[in-house]
């Protein structure tokens, strides 16, 4: 699905990511944890196409292609798509023009008509019900006004409408209480297919109870310092990643 | 300055002697006296008026009707209405339609109303808007003879709009009008008015309108100007309004470009509880120049006034935001309240935004507030994280910036014509209309 290689990015001339590594398989779900600075979300931006990161070396592969040499809404249409840390509010722009245009751009990527409305507006009924979403959100400005969960909750909402091949979620759990986070935790699991891969990048161990993943790196001072399965994350609880600071320098 | 008194001299010489035709000859002393302002007058320090005075325009002999219907049928509103129809400023009947007039409403062209109500029509004239007013007021003055009239009865609900069309196509040389529009709302009334300006491309017109509206006690008008001259045209409008007790006047300001758009808004304030409101919208492109002037008059306690506009601009656009408040000692307990919000689309488009109160009584809540930026950054990359491309991304949030203007139009044609111009750029994979 995709392969990264010995990639190196800088932020405003810092250098952040030093050599990172990572592959993932169809239908695996990968976690990244690590503390604070070490590139969690250096690694999603750069992923994602965020203007301002600068990659030095290294190389990206999605499905075969050069994830790097396309532009983000190219990343998009591809089948990566990013749940974001902090969603971005936008007054005036409705949830339903945003689900609709985004639907169809990926629709017509696949070479597929235009979703006629009323198959658009039964997909979207069904989707906000798992959610446990009302129906006025889809009349609602993106994000305007909602709350953390509300915001995490449509991130997913999205997911599951646009079924992306790669859903990279950046701190998916931050801000949430326990009911929310078990709301989203089983939004992404509905996700979980033999084919479609996740990558979650968390800072708390918690969610990984809700989100098993197969695999887990531990990303320290821009690199990958430990991989294991997920015995590793109550390993982290326990001992904090102190022990791998050390280890990597 | 010349062509204008040959123009005026063949204009006015063949009519009756009496106070409309020494009031012309006035005007137009008054016009050549102050001329137009192209020195740094204060009122004008941002719009250029040289290439407007350099100009010969003229009073057209004859309008191409064909022409005026092809604009119609590519931009008319098509609304069941009241309505007269202007083609580069002359009453066209053909066009208009008058069928089915309410008995207490009054509608018709003012080269009628001078015919047949000649000293009701004088009356109206000139008493808000009156030649020592500016050199543009003195100018429509000097040629005044088209235009409309429109009275409205006591206690009337006017159920259908009425629509004022002003529309210019090309002739054989650069044409100009000086429509003066004299509404009187009765008591207790309530009506809907559309002004809609509109133009083809080829046609080089000069609109120099001057409307003046009183608004009996607890009267209602909700005013829609909606301008769009054409990118050879000009457009000067004045518009004042008189609002007595409890009267209410609700502006839909629509600015869809124009080669140069210059509107003064004046609102007089006389009763207790009159409330006037103002959203607007300047959306120019390529070379246009749109500037607004409003003012409104706080002339008695418990008074309101609320103004939003809001300007986007690409290319060269420049746009002009003047928005004045004047609270009158003793007027206490006023509300006024004015935003203007700004778009940049581009880095050659200019906004000059100038807010100015003044403020002479001690109980007052006052607020203003401009803002001008580009497009949110964050928001972008939102949506194209989402597979939207940079084009559709950008139409979006250009149109949802522009949507809390344009989302208070409640006719729902105008409204659909101000989304779909403003959402121009937008590609057609978003089709709105189903949603």
């Amino acid at each position: 699905m995709i392969e990264i290689k010995d990639l190196h990015a800088r932020v405003e001339g810092t250098e952040i990511l030093k050599g990172l590594n990572l592959s993932i398989q169809p239908g695996e779900v990968h976690a990244i944890m690590g503390p604070n600075g070490a590139g969690k979300s250096t690694l999603s931006a750069v992923l994602t196409g965020r203007e301002g990161y600068e990659v030095t070396s290294g190389s990206v592969t999605f499905e075969g292609e050069d994830l790097l040499e396309m532009d983000v809404e190219e990343r998009a249409r591809a089948g990566l798509l990013l749940g974001f840390q902090y969603p971005v509010e936008i007054p005036g722009v409705k949830n339903v023009y945003l689900l609709k245009a985004a639907l169809n751009a990926k629709r017509k990527e696949q070479g597929l008509d235009e979703i006629e409305a009323p198959a658009f507006m039964k997909l979207i009924r069904e989707k906000l019900k798992f959610m446990k979403m009302d129906n006025s959100f889809m009349h609602r400005a993106v994000n305007e006004g909602f709350s953390g969960g509300e915001k995490k909750r449509n991130e997913i909402l999205q997911m599951l409408i646009l079924e992306p091949k790669l859903a990279l979620l950046d701190e998916i759990d931050s801000g949430l209480d326990i009911d929310a986070m078990k709301t989203v935790a089983d939004g992404v699991n509905s996700l979980r297919t033999a084919e479609r891969s996740i990558l979650m990048i968390t800072h708390y161990q918690r969610l990984l109870d809700y989100i098993v993943p197969d695999v887990i790196h531990v990303l320290v001072d821009g690199r990958i310092v430990k991989t294991g399965d997920k015995s590793l994350a109550f390993e982290l609880e326990k001992k904090g990643y102190d022990w791998l600071l050390e280890g990597a320098a | 300055m010349n062509q204008y008194a040959e123009a005026f001299a063949a204009f006015n010489q063949d009519a009756e002697s009496g106070w409309l035709k020494s009031q012309r000859i006035a005007a137009f002393a008054r016009f050549e006296h102050l001329g137009f302002p192209i020195n740094g007058v204060e009122n004008w320090k941002y719009t250029n008026t040289k290439a407007l005075a350099k100009r010969d325009f003229l009073l057209p002999k004859t309008v191409d009707l064909d022409a005026a219907r092809e604009v119609l049928k590519a931009r008319d509103v098509a609304l069941d209405d009241h309505r007269l129809v202007f083609v580069n400023g002359v009453y066209a009947p053909e066009l208009s339609n008058l069928s089915g007039l309410p008995a207490a409403l009054v509608v018709e062209p003012l080269s009628e109303a001078l015919d047949k109500e000649l000293e009701l029509t004088c009356g109206m004239m000139g008493r808000l808007a009156g030649i020592d007013c500016d050199v543009f007021t003195a100018l429509n003055f000097a040629f005044a003879g088209e235009g409309a009239m429109i009275r409205i009865g006591n206690h009337q609900v006017i159920e259908k709009p009425i629509s004022l069309i002003h529309l210019s196509v090309a002739g054989d040389q650069a044409s100009m009008s000086h429509p003066r529009i004299l509404v009187a709302a009765g008591a207790n009334s309530q009506v809907r008015l559309v002004e809609h300006f509109l133009g083809s491309e080829e046609a080089v017109h000069f609109t120099n309108r001057v409307a003046e509206v009183v608004l009996e006690r607890n009267a209602q008008l909700t005013h829609y100007l909606l301008q769009e001259p054409g990118d050879q045209s000009w457009l000067v409008n004045r518009t004042h309004v008189e609002q007595k007790r409890d009267s209410r006047y609700y502006c839909h300001h629509i600015n869809l470009g124009g080669k140069l758009v210059r509107d003064d808004l004046v609102c007089d304030l006389n009763g207790t509880g009159a409330e006037s409101e103002f959203s607007g919208l300047l959306f120019g492109r390529n070379k246009q120049h749109l500037d607004i002037h409003s003012l409104v008059n706080h002339n008695e306690p418990r008074t309101y006034s609320r103004e939003t506009y809001k300007a986007i601009l690409n290319d060269k656009a420049r746009g002009v935001f003047n928005g004045k408040v004047i609270v009158k000692k003793d007027s206490q307990q006023i509300d006024a309240q004015q935003s203007n919000a700004n778009l940049l689309l581009s880095d050659q488009a200019e906004i000059d935004t100038k807010p100015e109160l003044e403020i002479y009584a001690d109980d007052v809540k006052c607020s203003h507030g401009a803002t001008t930026g580009q497009l949110d950054e964050t928001a972008l990359f939102y949506l194209k994280s989402r597979g939207l491309s940079d084009e559709l991304a950008r139409g979006l949030l250009t149109l949802a910036f522009a949507n809390e203007v344009v989302d208070k139009i409640d006719i729902e044609p105008i409204y659909q014509l101000v989304e779909t111009t403003v959402a121009g750029h937008l590609p057609h994979q978003v089709n709105l209309d189903d949603l």
